[in-house]
């Protein structure tokens, strides 16, 4: 399964470590959240990079209080139809600052990329390499944008506004 | 009207070309079926008996002539020559085929029409007011605040794979007339104490197989806050709205399952979190889509013309005008509701022909303009009243002037069985039967405002749980059946009928309802009190008694 | 529409064919002993076990490209004629039963 990252193809780094799998002494890990939860420390202390992989029917506010020393947070979409991980990618940029990598997992299919990116994805394993192969292409079919979200697109609002703002100001 | 500028078309047309290209990935295989059915459901495409339903959205009901020449070429040029209008203000295409749909909505786009979010577990049309803008009395025109929620659920990024799909409908006038209780969230404009402007906020409410009147979550938010109150509304419901089963998916359901108070808090705590956010609409984005928004150069004219006068002296002019001519807020002018339920025929649909001669007419009477009403009507918002008579005896020449506006045979009917692959039974036959059956216009006149609505399934698009009459098509081994309920209403007072007793078979319909109607004729204790009024007063009981007693 | 999947246990009673929605335009058509799809019912394979019934189904359904949304549809045989077994296939085979507008 390709991954996208900064919108192209790239290897993945990250091991993903199953429940009871032995965790690897170094190297960027995926660790599945109820996991993680049980006992972080000595996860994050690694030599490593720490992920973590978080299900769509947790409230993101379990995970706040570890977001400055993960390197990646991994939301699921475990079909392409349940959107919950777009309210979860929102809050966990734009409600709780977080900067990490954020990857989107699951059904991740080509018709989604837009609105993964506008709810602030950077990373995507993609389902089909055709998908992401066009993951550029893809991201090029929208310019105008209704809604401000914290990807910092400028809003077809805003840009009306500017518009005119620039032609009073030239009168 | 609203004017589209260069980004709401940019819009629509990068849509246009992202659907061509999915249509492409279906045609080749790339993309199977189970992929591309969320893609086509999204652009208003679904799949029903015959072929592919292709449905366009009129937001907030309002069209001009040369849009609606362009829905009548779509009928022409790509369909069987007419159109189904709906009661969520959208028209309904029944033979496109999928090859043809990006041509089409091309052709769409070049008028400012779009098919997005007709269908699919998203932001659906938000609708309003058919009179919006030209009732007398109203608190602003509630399409300023239509095209803001339109613009901003469009494609939205958090909110296009809800749990289910989701309805808003806004109302700026007192008699309700956008059924704002039936909806996921209806919002009614109104003012403050400090006379600033904001809704009351419903939510909650839907018809199906679990109808539920909406409840209000919070009595004023400004205008300035609606944006992030929705979006507070909706991120709740992304995230607890039930999933693991389709019939319970619905916000209705979660709203119930919490109760409105902790449904209300939940809101209120995510509202609180999202703070002063880029959401909040200063008055100059208001005014910015406010401007865009123009108004006709009304005329001075007299309240009573002597056109009208002269016309006064033919009855059937006479009656026409009183059943299906509305007050404007300009004097001199009127708002004219076009029937697009003449005798026999199908509920809602419009001919191409019509369509075009509707659009000339709208022309030279209307200033272009055309609404699309939740029961199916049209309506011409701004004739002179010196006009009226030539245009009634244009409407005429058309089959559009059927005097019957809210009256028995005004019906809301889905498309029941004969075009949709969810219908159990048939749900336009049994309203051209009616029609029939009361197609007498003194009867009709005499038995007053009356609406029926009929519904093939339970998933009630025909809205029967709110028609004074309610008929639900079910299917009994392998037979048509009908349940009846009656005393529903969609209105400000908003309520669910009650069922009359067992079901009864198709040919028997028409009768039952005939039953129903003299009994009402004979219960009412003047002539003024409405059948829906008859119901509340007396009960079902009486009602029950007439059409079981001898079945 | 039932679903393919919801048929999986359905048990036919009596004659019966695939029938389905083509792809490129949505015209309802029904499979062929050939393995195809035609729009004329009189073409289509007709099964009368329940066994045959879903072997014919699952090689419709497996045909994603050619047609949507197949499913087991009842038929009623008359001296080698077939006709739709009920009135949602029969207006499925024949068109709607209602008047158009009115001229």
């Amino acid at each position: 399964m390709p991954l996208v990252k900064n919108g192209r193809i790239t290897t993945d780094l990250f091991v993903h470590v199953a429940d009871g799998a032995e965790l690897p002494g170094d190297g960027a890990v995926f660790i599945p959240a109820a996991r993680f939860l049980e006992d972080p420390e000595p996860i994050l202390k690694r030599a490593g990079k720490t992920g973590v992989i978080w299900p769509n029917n947790r409230a993101v506010d379990d995970l706040v209080p570890y977001l400055g020393r993960l390197a990646a947070v991994a939301l699921v979409f475990p079909t392409f139809r349940d959107g919950r991980a777009y309210s979860q990618a929102r809050l966990l940029r734009e409600r709780h600052g977080y900067d990490g990598e954020l990857r989107a997992t699951g059904q991740v299919l080509r018709d989604q990329f837009v609105f993964m990116s506008r709810a602030g994805f950077d990373a995507f394993e993609v389902k089909k390499d055709a998908d992401a192969d066009a993951f550029a292409e893809t991201m090029k079919r929208y310019s105008v944008f209704y809604q401000p979200t914290g990807d910092g697109r400028v809003t077809a609002l805003n840009r009306r506004m500017q518009l005119r703002h620039s032609e009073s100001a030239g009168q | 009207m609203y004017a589209y500028d260069e980004l709401d078309r940019t819009l629509i047309n990068e849509r246009v070309s992202e659907f061509r290209d999915q249509v492409k990935r279906r045609l080749s295989g790339e993309l199977t079926e189970d992929e591309f059915k969320i893609l086509r459901l999204q652009n208003g495409v679904y799949l029903q008996l015959h072929a592919y339903m292709f449905r366009v959205a009129i937001p907030y009901g309002t069209l001009s002539s040369k849009q609606l020449r362009r829905l009548a070429h779509i009928a022409r040029r790509y369909d069987r020559g007419y159109g189904h209008f709906t009661t969520r203000q959208n028209i309904q295409f029944n033979w496109i085929k999928l090859a043809e749909l990006p041509d089409a909505l091309a052709e769409l786009a070049e008028v400012g029409i779009h098919a997005m979010q007709t269908s699919g577990n998203n932001m659906r049309n938000v609708t309003s007011d058919q009179w919006a803008g030209v009732a007398p009395g109203e608190v602003e025109d509630p399409r300023i605040w239509s095209e803001i929620l339109r613009q901003h659920t469009t494609l939205h990024p958090e909110f296009s794979f809800l749990p289910r799909k989701f309805k808003i409908a806004i109302t700026a006038s007192e008699h309700d007339r956008a059924a704002i209780k039936i909806h996921d969230i209806g919002l009614r404009l109104h003012k403050n104490a400090d006379g600033e402007t904001g809704f009351e906020v419903l939510v909650g409410g839907g018809l199906g197989r679990t109808p539920f009147i909406a409840k209000t979550i919070k009595p004023f938010v400004h205008g300035r806050d609606i944006l992030s109150y929705v979006e507070a509304i909706l991120r709740v419901y992304n995230q607890y709205g039930r999933r693991d089963n389709i019939y319970k998916a619905r916000i209705k359901i979660l709203v119930h399952e919490l109760g409105i108070e902790k449904f209300a808090r939940e809101v209120d705590e995510e509202w609180r979190q999202m703070g002063h956010s880029a959401l909040t609409l200063d008055h100059s984005a208001i005014e910015e889509v406010r401007s865009r928004f123009s108004y006709p150069p009304y005329e001075k004219l007299p309240h009573m013309p002597d056109e009208l006068k002269e016309a006064a002296h033919d009855p059937l002019f006479e009656r026409w005008r009183k059943n299906s001519v509305a007050p404007h807020k300009v004097q001199g002018y009127s708002i004219v509701t076009l029937s697009l339920k003449p005798v026999g025929g199908p509920p809602g649909d419009a001919s191409a022909d019509q369509m075009d001669a509707l659009a000339d007419l709208a022309d030279r009477y209307s200033f272009g303009e055309i609404r699309v009403g939740h029961e199916q009507n049209l309506a011409l918002p701004h004739v002179a009243k010196r006009d009226l008579p030539q245009l009634w005896k244009a409407l005429d020449r058309l089959g559009l002037a059927t005097p019957n506006v809210n009256l028995v045979t005004d019906i809301i009917a889905c498309p029941g069985l004969d075009y949709c692959s969810l219908a159990n039974a048939r749900s336009i036959p049994i309203a051209q039967e009616l029609t029939r059956r009361f197609a007498n216009h003194d009867t009709a006149d005499m038995i007053g405002r009356l609406h029926i609505n009929i519904s093939g399934c339970i998933n009630a698009c025909g809205h029967h749980h709110v028609g004074h009459i309610g008929i639900l098509g079910v299917e009994k081994n392998g037979e048509e059946f009908y349940q009846i309920t009656i005393g529903g209403r969609a209105d400000e007072n908003a309520q669910m009928g009650v069922l009359i007793g067992p079901a009864v078979p198709y040919a028997e319909v028409a009768d039952v309802i005939e039953d129903i109607v003299e009994a009402y004729l004979a219960l009412r204790d003047r002539p003024e009190e409405l059948f829906v009024d008859t119901v509340k007063r007396l009960g079902v009981e009486p009602f029950k008694e007439r059409v079981y007693a001898t079945r | 529409m039932t679903s393919p999947l919801e048929q999986k246990k359905i048990r036919i009673a009596g004659p019966s064919v695939v029938t389905a929605n083509r792809t490129w335009d949505g015209v309802v058509v029904y499979r062929t002993a050939q393995q195809g799809w035609s729009t004329v019912l009189s073409d289509a394979a007709i099964v009368s076990t329940s066994d045959d019934a879903r072997a014919l189904l699952a090689e419709s359904v497996a045909d994603d490209v050619g047609a949507v949304g197949a499913y087991i549809a009842p038929v009623e045989l008359n001296g080698g004629v077939i006709k739709p077994g009920n009135l949602r296939e029969h207006i499925r085979s024949k068109g709607v039963t209602i008047d158009l507008l009115p001229a």
